[in-house]
């Protein structure tokens, strides 16, 4: 267990390592350095003295070369100091800790909700194949993939703002929205979360079942199982005990796929359901080329699916001792 | 699937197939037929791609061409007339009275103006393939102009802009996958060839981009697109930015096919005949993993048109004038347009998940015939 926790934790630095890399490329691309587009983004009103432009530009290394560049960059960032956004004038880590929670609020409970349906679903889907009720699951498991998190979002607030009359989009309906916290309040704010959290976690239950009901039809036409049938254990009881356990390894960690594709489920959606998470910030970066606030949000969203995925193979270890790769 | 394969094609009998050697193409392609959801959503695509080649044939108007109905729902196809009799086809002319409370236009079918559809109408001129000048379009109607899938805000045809906006959003999808094809081939083989460190680097990079959210990653991509490119560039960067992602499934795939190929006896008997290396990558690994790497592609396909169209729908992808799916679903940015224009939006989002399906069913059809000697 130890050796296999410093293997796996080795393996995870060296990924957050090329993923910091990726980043700063990010911040790279686009044409011209970036004190050089603060000054082209700052309005009339504003001065910024020569003074200012020096220390930026030495604080981030602007003149030296790309390896230099990127040491300062990664070092100040590992001590919290992410840059500053030019467009929102405030420090990244600021704005970050002002979005990342609701980002979280809203991805793990996602996670745990496309476990919670996805396996019970494949279980029965796979013991009762061919049934009406497999093809129903399929068949939404199939729209399921199909039809992209923002889609169904703009579905939903058609839906719901033309047959319910319904206020949707932001983290608080109107009447909330300038009131003190209560108990209302924050009910009020579950509700448009958990909305956020079924468009999102469709896409995944869709995937993840199709992958348990593969997988435990594989394992229910072992041979192991009729042995187990002919001894005479009652049917429910040697699905649960043999079989699922089998299958159900491999299903959880898939979450090396599924974690990044919430996190980008999330963002997307957040844009449209207009929720104050790192998603419309990402967005609006992106448009006006604030590409440390953009670099920070990829950044630290992939460090988060990596320190998911790096969790829950701990937890499969831990889980199912076969598992020692 | 409990078939066994050889010598059981339904409509052949079993003594003729037996006498000769069946190639694995057309064992894969009997395998294939049996899907049948597969081969249904193989057709539509291909339909669908020859509507794309022909777009300026079968949209029955130019995409950019105003008109005053603006927001103009979609008319129904009739085939019932006024008197109760069963008529050709056509659709009721629309008369817009503007409601003085909102302001905004009402439209009402007038019943004493049937427009009749018919085939072969002559139309807007336009050149077909970029080089025949024509003026004959699919359909129509002679005595006025129809909108079947309603108007836009400027009053253009939104069946038009869909047909031409399959254009767009169909070959991001075909010409990205071509790219990621070549990167994935490349880097994976160099991977499963040469091992040691090399293979040790690539891994390492393919993880991290995988444990990076695609679309975030996307969108910090593409915000490097400088914003006054001509539409042409901006397509192009946009298929570079998705396959940039999108090509470490098939390295995954081509890799560990070359891993598994390395060592069978064909190839060390290749070897030991004295094949050059390059002879035996071209001759015994590429066509053994050809058909893995066709339904990788297949399946990534349907990724890369929903990045698109979700890149073009938060604004940072294609950009008006250019019409793509993704183009046409920004208008739903808006709640108004969501609620009272719903036609804006479910034409290009019925598209979307259509093709999507589609090209789901056709991979999942492949990844059956893939191995045609598997059960």
């Amino acid at each position: 267990m130890l050796s296999y926790l410093f293997r796996r934790s080795y393996q995870m630095l060296v990924t957050v390592f090329v993923i910091s890399i990726i980043a700063f490329g990010v911040i790279q691309l686009p044409p011209g350095d970036f004190v050089n587009s603060y000054l082209a983004t700052l309005s009339g009103g504003m001065q910024i003295t020569e003074d200012a432009v020096a220390a930026l530009r030495a604080q981030f290394g602007l003149d030296d070369n790309l390896v230099v560049q990127y040491w300062k960059w990664i070092s100040n960032l590992l001590v919290g100091n992410m840059g500053i956004s030019f467009q929102y004038q405030r420090t990244v880590a600021d704005l970050l800790g002002e979005r990342l929670p609701l980002t979280l609020a809203i991805t793990i409970p996602t996670a745990i909700f496309v476990y919670a349906f996805a396996v019970p679903i494949g279980i029965y889907s796979a013991v009762r194949q061919y049934s009406p009720l497999d093809y129903a699951f399929s068949l939404i498991g199939f729209i399921g993939l199909a039809v992209p998190n923002f889609l169904l979002a703009i579905i939903f607030i058609y839906v719901s703002s033309r047959y319910f009359g319904g206020n949707v989009g932001g983290l608080f309906s109107p009447q909330y929205e300038l009131a003190p916290w209560s108990i209302g309040k924050f009910l009020d704010m579950l509700q448009n979360m958990s909305v956020a959290i079924l468009i999102i976690g469709i896409s995944g239950t869709a995937a993840t079942m199709r992958v348990m009901r593969g997988m435990l039809l594989d394992e229910l036409s072992q041979a192991y199982v009729e042995t187990a049938r002919a001894k005479g254990l009652k049917e429910w009881q040697l699905i649960f005990k043999y079989p699922v356990r089998v299958a159900v390894s491999p299903v959880l960690s898939t979450i090396g796929f599924t974690l990044p594709a919430l996190i980008s489920g999330t963002e997307i959606t957040a844009t449209v359901l207009n929720l104050p998470t790192t998603g419309p910030l990402l967005l609006n970066a992106v448009r006006s080329q604030d590409m440390f606030l953009a670099a920070s949000i990829i950044f630290i969203l992939s460090i988060l699916t990596v320190i998911g995925t790096f969790l829950s193979d701990l937890l499969l270890v831990w889980a199912d001792p076969r598992i020692k790769l | 699937m409990t078939d066994t394969i050889v010598g059981s094609g339904e409509t052949r009998p079993a003594e003729v197939v037996e006498n000769r050697i069946i190639s694995p193409a057309r064992l894969m392609w009997w395998k294939f037929r049996r899907h049948r959801l597969a081969v249904v959503s193989l057709i539509f695509l291909i339909l669908a791609y020859l509507v794309t080649l022909l777009a300026p044939f079968v949209a029955p108007d130019d995409p950019s061409q105003r008109s005053r109905s603006l927001y103009a729902p979609p008319q129904a196809i009739r085939i019932i007339d006024a008197d109760g009799n069963l008529t050709w086809p056509f659709v009721y002319d629309l008369t817009m009275t503007r409601n003085l409370e909102t302001l905004s236009a009402e439209y009402a079918e007038d019943t004493s103006r049937p427009l009749y559809l018919s085939w072969f109408v002559k139309g807007e001129p336009y050149k077909l393939f970029g080089v025949l000048d024509m003026d004959v379009h699919l359909f129509g109607s002679n005595d006025g102009r129809i909108f079947l899938a309603g108007t836009d805000s400027f009053g253009r045809d939104m069946l038009s802009r869909l047909i031409y906006g399959a254009q767009i959003s169909l070959s991001v999808g075909m010409v990205s996958v071509l790219l990621s094809l070549v990167l994935g081939l490349l880097i994976g083989g160099i991977s499963g060839l040469y091992g040691g460190w090399i293979d040790n680097v690539i891994q390492r990079i393919i993880e991290a981009i995988i444990a990076i959210p695609t679309i975030p990653l996307w969108l910090g991509l593409a915000a490097a697109i400088p914003r006054d490119w001509p539409p042409l560039y901006q397509y192009f960067a946009i298929l570079v930015v998705l396959s940039l992602i999108s090509w470490t499934s098939t390295a995954r795939v081509a890799r560990g096919r070359f891993l598994a190929l390395r060592e069978q006896d064909f190839v060390t008997a290749a070897r030991v005949y004295g094949c050059s290396q390059f002879r035996i990558i071209r001759k015994h690994l590429v066509p053994n993993l050809m058909s893995y790497v066709i339904v990788t592609l297949t399946l990534a396909i349907p990724g890369i048109i929903i990045g698109e169209t979700a890149l073009s729908f938060l604004g940072v992808g294609l950009k008006a004038p250019t019409v793509s799916w993704g183009v046409l679903l920004q208008e739903a940015q808006k709640v108004q347009i969501i609620q009272f224009y719903p036609w804006l939006w479910i034409g290009p989002a019925v598209c979307v998940v259509s093709v999507v399906l589609a090209f789901n069913f056709v991979g999942d059809g492949a990844r059956d015939a893939a191995d045609p000697f598997s059960r």
